[in-house]
């Protein structure tokens, strides 16, 4: 403490003899808080508070956008009879607004076929970005595979991994019908058994513990 | 009140010069004042005198009030070892390579749009319009990659040459933070013309940020501002490119050069310590001990 400093020094910095100081009023034997203690903490804590004033709003603010969900959207991209159940059709549709075509994205829609146990008044919407790194695949009809230009992911018809580096088979897009046309909303992504899980983004693996290590986003929606 | 020109004043009437000037005694009038009266320079001669001095005075006044000369010619004239060679440059010229960056953004800030819809069209109209825009561009464009490479040659003086080690640890370690941060410019200045390119490159960006177990998901959602990469997404890389990341990296290189100052440059490591010259009694040479062997003097600075 300074004040033991004060007590025994004079200006010199000699040693003071026989000179003592006399208690401040209300000084009892065993004080720990002193005055010029008592400013010091009060400062730095009424600084400290006015710090984080402008600090927490601030980052609140740079981080809000993880725990955001936006609305969610249906898109409308053709009658349902344009779709068959043993290849896939292309549709693009905006999944992202406001920022013009970048926005869009494209999907690969069939009917739901009972050779995969779907139910054929259900259609399959299959999105292109690759699982890997979000290059987009495009599905080669002669091989019936979905294939990536960038890094040679391979997927099949029904967009599971069959080589190259993607984690896990391509994600879905959910789907209804109204009034006769086929309408697309939101991405989800699916595990290695096609199990619908919450988007990851592409190089994210789905399912067991990896559910886990990659937890679910806040600004995605559930599963269907 | 205007002061009358000491060449039509008489002489005698003139005012005498001011203690320690003239070489005249405090206070008195010279002793030979009538024989030979002092030659006193004319008025052109004063003006030129003064005007020569006024950088110098303006410097003093500076001085006088901030003490910055002492800290100039420390820092201008320190010593540095023997053996300092071009190899030494490198941070000087990553320095160079920053400035470069921050003095043509400032002014490609001038016609950017930082909007999804109007940033290419900026840039096309920066590249393709405005006079020497092409050259500002290409001189960030490209300059961003020459900083990168500059970096890694720094750093790899350092290494080489046993730079980091005590007591320029911690120079190290700002130095590796400006490398992450010199990287992040690097990447969040990728995205600003929007075009496919820079576009894809983003997203394969962020995707591998997205690995990282369990923080990696949100650390892409705090980079796109959202679940897909959307308009928010391009003004945030914007703001960080232009005003969060160069403000540290300007504090930071203060910093680094603060310690370069302080703690002086290390010598090339083929440079040996100087032996020492010191006598030696005639005993130890007689009873054959080598004087001065290697390592018992040599400085331990070096």
């Amino acid at each position: 403490m300074a004040d033991d400093a004060d007590k025994k020094n004079g200006a010199d910095g000699a040693p003071r003899q026989e000179r003592v100081k006399p208690d401040v009023p209300g000084y009892f034997e065993g004080e720990s808080m002193t005055r010029r203690k008592v400013f010091t903490v009060a400062s730095q804590a009424i600084g400290g508070l006015a710090g984080a004033a402008i600090v927490l709003p601030a980052v609140g603010f740079a981080v809000a956008p993880i725990f955001h969900r936006g609305k969610e959207r249906w898109e409308a991209v053709g009658p349902a009879g344009d779709f068959v159940e043993d290849t896939y059709r292309q549709v693009v549709f905006t999944e992202t607004e406001g920022i013009g075509d970048a926005g869009k994205t494209l999907a690969y829609i069939r009917r739901g076929s009972p050779d995969f146990d779907e139910d054929p008044n259900s259609f399959v919407a299959i999105s292109n970005r690759c699982a890997h790194l979000g290059c987009p695949v495009r599905f080669v009809e002669a091989a019936g595979n979905f294939i990536c230009p960038c890094h040679g992911g391979v997927y099949d018809f029904q967009g599971k991994v069959l080589g190259g580096p993607p984690v896990r088979p391509l994600d879905h897009f959910q789907t209804r019908v109204q009034g006769g046309q086929v309408e697309v909303g939101p991405r989800y992504s699916v595990t290695s058994q096609l199990e619908p899980v919450r988007a990851r983004d592409p190089g994210e693996f789905t399912g067991g513990i990896w559910e886990y290590l990659y937890p679910p986003r806040p600004s995605t929606f559930p599963p269907p | 009140m205007p002061k009358i020109p000491d060449s039509i004043v008489p002489a005698p009437l003139r005012k005498p010069a001011k203690p320690g000037q003239g070489g005249t005694a405090k206070g008195q009038a010279p002793q030979d004042l009538k024989t030979s009266p002092p030659e006193r320079p004319s008025d052109v001669q004063r003006l030129t005198g003064k005007a020569a001095e006024a950088p110098a005075e303006v410097l003093a006044w500076v001085d006088q009030r901030t003490g910055a000369s002492g800290f100039l010619t420390g820092m201008l004239f320190r010593k540095v070892p023997k053996g300092t060679n071009w190899f030494y440059t490198l941070g000087s010229a990553t320095l160079f390579a920053f400035i470069v960056q921050a003095v043509t953004g400032v002014f490609l800030a001038m016609f950017y749009t930082p909007s999804a819809t109007q940033a290419y069209a900026s840039i096309s109209h920066i590249n393709n319009e405005v006079p020497l825009g092409a050259l500002v561009h290409g001189m960030h464009k490209w300059g961003s990659s020459v900083m990168v490479i500059l970096i890694f040659l720094h750093m790899g003086r350092t290494f080489f040459f046993g730079a980091y080690k005590y007591p320029r640890e911690l120079n190290w370690v700002i130095g590796v933070v400006l490398l992450i941060l010199t990287m992040t410019m690097a990447f969040t200045g990728y995205l600003l013309p929007f075009d496919q390119r820079s576009f894809w490159a983003s997203i394969v960006g962020i995707n591998i940020n997205g690995t990282g177990p369990v923080v990696g998901p949100y650390l892409s959602d705090f980079l796109r501002a959202g679940p897909e990469l959307g308009a928010t997404t391009l003004s945030r890389f914007y703001a960080i490119h232009m005003l969060l990341v160069p403000g540290a990296i300007i504090a930071l290189i203060g910093a680094h050069m603060y310690l370069v100052v302080k703690l002086g440059t290390t010598a090339p490591p083929w440079v040996r310590g100087e032996k020492p010259k010191v006598a030696v009694p005639v005993s130890q040479l007689d009873a054959g001990a080598e004087p001065n062997g290697r390592g018992n003097g040599a400085s331990p600075s070096r």
